[in-house]
């Protein structure tokens, strides 16, 4: 598979990645079947391709992360391409140096995409506009986290083979979640029904504006939904206490063996992760039949793939890779 | 130049009424005389220069209620030369300084310094307004008396809320023997802490915090009850909230001595502009949404807010080039003031010329019992002359202001500046379009 080879993918057009509410229904699925496509050319993400020699990605993490930060290398190496690691501990951010001067540096190395977390929404959308690299978010705050939600979706549609009418719920702390915010905008553009569920105090009622509905009894919807995806409880992103207890989230909220007997037969168990074992759902449920945790870990890495050659692409189109 | 005929301007004293073409002299930097057109004026002494201000509006200087000068302590941001240049760029002659200043002016000397360092900038008039609290901690009443020996006209703890409701009420009740007001912006600081915009369908799409408007609600509630209870006067700052505009029009037809004041990008800008994550847009109460800037305009339109203040907060581009959770708030107002108010509010129809120049100069010269604010015979001659059919595109690199804080740049605005006048004395002249003089 070459580079070239992507001018078939579909439509795309963008230098950037920021927000998945930005993405037509059409781009969307463009990265949904490239996805595939590297899954067939790959073995599953096993094998490495020359798609991307070259070509250099920074990884800006100015927030903690194990989990996407690891699935990003992997995925610029797996497609050829050099990775730089930069994480503010090791940083000239502590010497008083500004964000935006840490990543402008960093592009002066000659860095063609920024992988780029951080706590601030809107922090990569500040990025973009200072930098020539591509931008490519990877969680800004509690505003969207496109990867994940993409990956999400990859996974259901693996499973389901569409989105289009299927019912997903998203249950947990909608307020504070990025990956709520970007999973809503994709499955809605897709054709899903999409119900968000939680406390009343983390799941705000202007959210229906987004094309949501809103609930606050799991039992009461559960027969009806196709997906559950389990969103973590944000404790580091909470200010102040938004329920009683851990104890009394797990009863109202907690995905458990007694909630998968009334569920529907199919239903698929997603979870972002770090999963809270016995808070959002029970260890036998994360393991069990019906749980797709692990799935969703192996398509991140086919769908950042997918991300990254796009815009990669999308650079040389545009003529802006030195 | 303290002697000169403005001639063939269209005068506007919102004070007085007064709304014709007429000829305005200025000798011994005092308005002399006012005569309209056709009408035969007083003789002109031989000699005296001419300015023509046919095609523009000449109206009384105009008054800010409080903008931030930032000296001593925050010169990175401004200083008094600067900030009163830059007001003067705004048409403003007199502005009542902040008391935001380090260390804050709650001390007659603090007072002083900001009297002192404004007569050696020779731009605009300055009087200060004093700290309600030391060091703005909202605990202990600052010196009030000993502040207004040193010219405070006011108090506020500006940027800070006293949160403390035996405080505030203490402070009302010390003010009301020195006849001054106590401007306040009322904000609950629990409901606000942490928030960057207003909260509503744009936050929960953003995942940015927001500030409630309940959060100036709740405070303006309590405000009201406590300007009852101590028969102070309370003035509140950036009006942003329908809820808060309907409580102060029921206070005031009660008859408590409460007045309010709303800023130019409250009028002008919606909280959707927060889709870009700007900094520049972030500023304190939130910008709101379309139906609170409907009430604000409806408050201005029945005279229940009877001023406009720039609530000029300059920041330096370092602090506010940052992620938006660590950029500071604050808008460099004084600059762009008139033009945003022209396009919020004259424009689409809203208020007239005279409402809105009444906003700027009786109004806020009335809530401090300034003697000022209107074109009276025999008093010093500060004016501002406005050219109604201009348009600029505003560049904040031209600014006088030290600071750049503005979300207006490059934004094509109606209306502008073209002289500002401060005891006879033409201090400002916009630099694209001289006045054209003459004897």
């Amino acid at each position: 598979m070459e580079l070239a080879d992507l001018a078939a993918a579909g439509p795309w057009g963008h230098q950037h990645l920021l927000e998945l509410e930005k993405l037509t229904a059409a781009q969307l699925n463009t990265v949904l079947d490239l996805a595939d496509r590297l899954n067939d050319a790959t073995s599953g993400g096993r094998e490495r391709l020359n798609l991307l020699k070259g070509i250099v990605v920074a990884n800006l993490f100015f927030e903690n992360s194990t989990r996407t930060r690891t699935s990003f290398s992997l995925a610029a190496r797996r497609l050829g391409a050099d990775t730089v690691d930069f994480s503010p501990s090791s940083s000239s951010l502590s010497k008083g140096e500004t964000f935006i001067d840490t990543a402008m540096t960093i592009e002066a190395m000659g860095i063609d995409l920024v992988v780029c977390r951080h706590r601030t929404p809107g922090a990569p959308h500040l990025l973009s506009r200072h930098l020539r690299a591509g931008v490519l978010n990877a969680g800004d705050g509690t505003h969207e986290h496109p990867t994940q939600g993409l990956l999400d979706i990859y996974t259901i549609r693996r499973h389901r083979g569409r989105i289009a009418g299927l019912t997903v719920a998203l249950v947990g702390d909608i307020r504070h979640s990025r990956v709520a915010r970007s999973n809503i905008h994709g499955l809605v553009k897709l054709g899903a029904r999409v119900i968000v569920c939680g406390p009343s105090t983390l799941v705000p009622q202007e959210i229906r504006q987004l094309g949501v509905e809103v609930a606050w009894n799991l039992d009461e919807i559960l027969p009806e939904v196709d997906c559950v995806n389990l969103l973590r409880v944000q404790f580091e992103r909470q200010r102040g206490a938004f329920f009683p207890s851990i104890a009394e989230y797990a009863t109202l909220f907690g995905m458990n063996a007694e909630r998968i007997r009334r569920a529907r037969p199919e239903l698929l168990v997603l979870a972002p992760g770090p999963i809270n074992r016995g808070v959002e759902l029970t260890p036998d449920v994360a393991d069990g039949p019906h749980s797709v945790i692990l799935d969703q870990v192996s398509n991140g890495l086919l769908i950042r793939m997918a991300c990254l050659a796009l815009l990669v692409r999308e650079r040389q189109l545009q003529g802006a890779t030195r | 130049m303290n002697s000169f005929l403005i001639k063939g301007g269209h005068v506007i004293d919102p004070a007085s009424g007064r709304n014709e073409i007429a000829d305005l002299l200025v000798l011994n930097g005092c308005i002399a005389a006012i005569t309209p057109v056709g009408v035969q004026g007083p003789s002109v002494p031989p000699q005296t220069a001419s300015v023509d201000a046919s095609g523009l509006i000449i109206s009384p200087g105009f008054i800010d209620l409080h903008v931030s000068l930032r000296e001593p302590g925050h010169e990175e941001d401004e200083c008094t030369a600067t900030g009163t240049a830059a007001a003067l760029a705004g048409g403003f002659t007199t502005i009542a300084a902040q008391s935001d200043t380090l260390p804050v002016v709650d001390s007659r000397s603090a007072a002083e310094f900001i009297r002192l360092q404004a007569d050696r900038a020779r731009h605009c008039r300055v009087v200060p307004l004093g700290a309600v609290t030391k060091a703005h901690r909202g605990e202990e009443l600052a010196e009030i008396g000993q502040l207004v020996l040193g010219g405070a006209v006011g108090f506020s703890d500006a940027g800070h809320p006293v949160a403390n409701a035996e405080v505030m009420r203490r402070a009302l009740e010390y003010t009301r023997m020195f006849n001054r007001p106590i401007l306040h912006l009322a904000i609950v600081p629990e409901l606000a802490e942490g928030g960057v915009m207003h909260e509503g369908i744009q936050s929960t799409r953003l995942g940015l915090r927001g500030i409630p408007a309940a959060a100036q609600d709740i405070m303006t509630g309590r405000d009201l009850a406590l300007a009852e209870l101590t028969g102070g006067r309370i003035h509140l700052m950036c009006v942003s909230t329908r809820d808060s505009v309907n409580r102060i029009r029921l206070a005031r037809l009660q008859g408590l001595q409460v007045t309010a004041d709303v800023t130019p990008h409250h009028l002008l800008l919606t909280d959707d502009v927060m889709q870009s994550f700007d900094p520049m847009f972030k500023c304190t109460p939130p910008l709101r949404s379309r139906d609170h800037i409907d009430s604000l305009i409806g408050g201005l339109r029945d005279g229940t807010i009877t001023a406009i203040s720039s609530d000029h907060q300059p920041r330096a581009l370092e602090k506010k080039q940052v992620e938006l959770d660590a950029a500071p708030c604050g808008i460099c107002g004084l600059e762009t003031a008139l033009s945003v108010c022209v396009k919020a509010l004259i424009v689409p129809g809203h208020l007239s010329w005279i409402q809105l120049l009444h906003l700027l100069t009786a109004g806020p010269a009335e809530i401090l019992g300034l003697d000022a604010g209107t074109l009276q015979i025999g008093r010093p001659a500060d004016i501002t002359l406005i050219d109604p059919a201009a348009t600029w595109t505003v560049d904040s690199t031209q600014f006088r202001s030290r600071s750049r804080n503005t979300p207006f740049h490059n934004m094509q605005l109606p209306a502008r500046i073209r002289a500002a006048i401060v005891d006879g004395e033409i201090r400002y002249q916009c630099p694209q379009s001289q006045l054209s003089t003459g004897t």
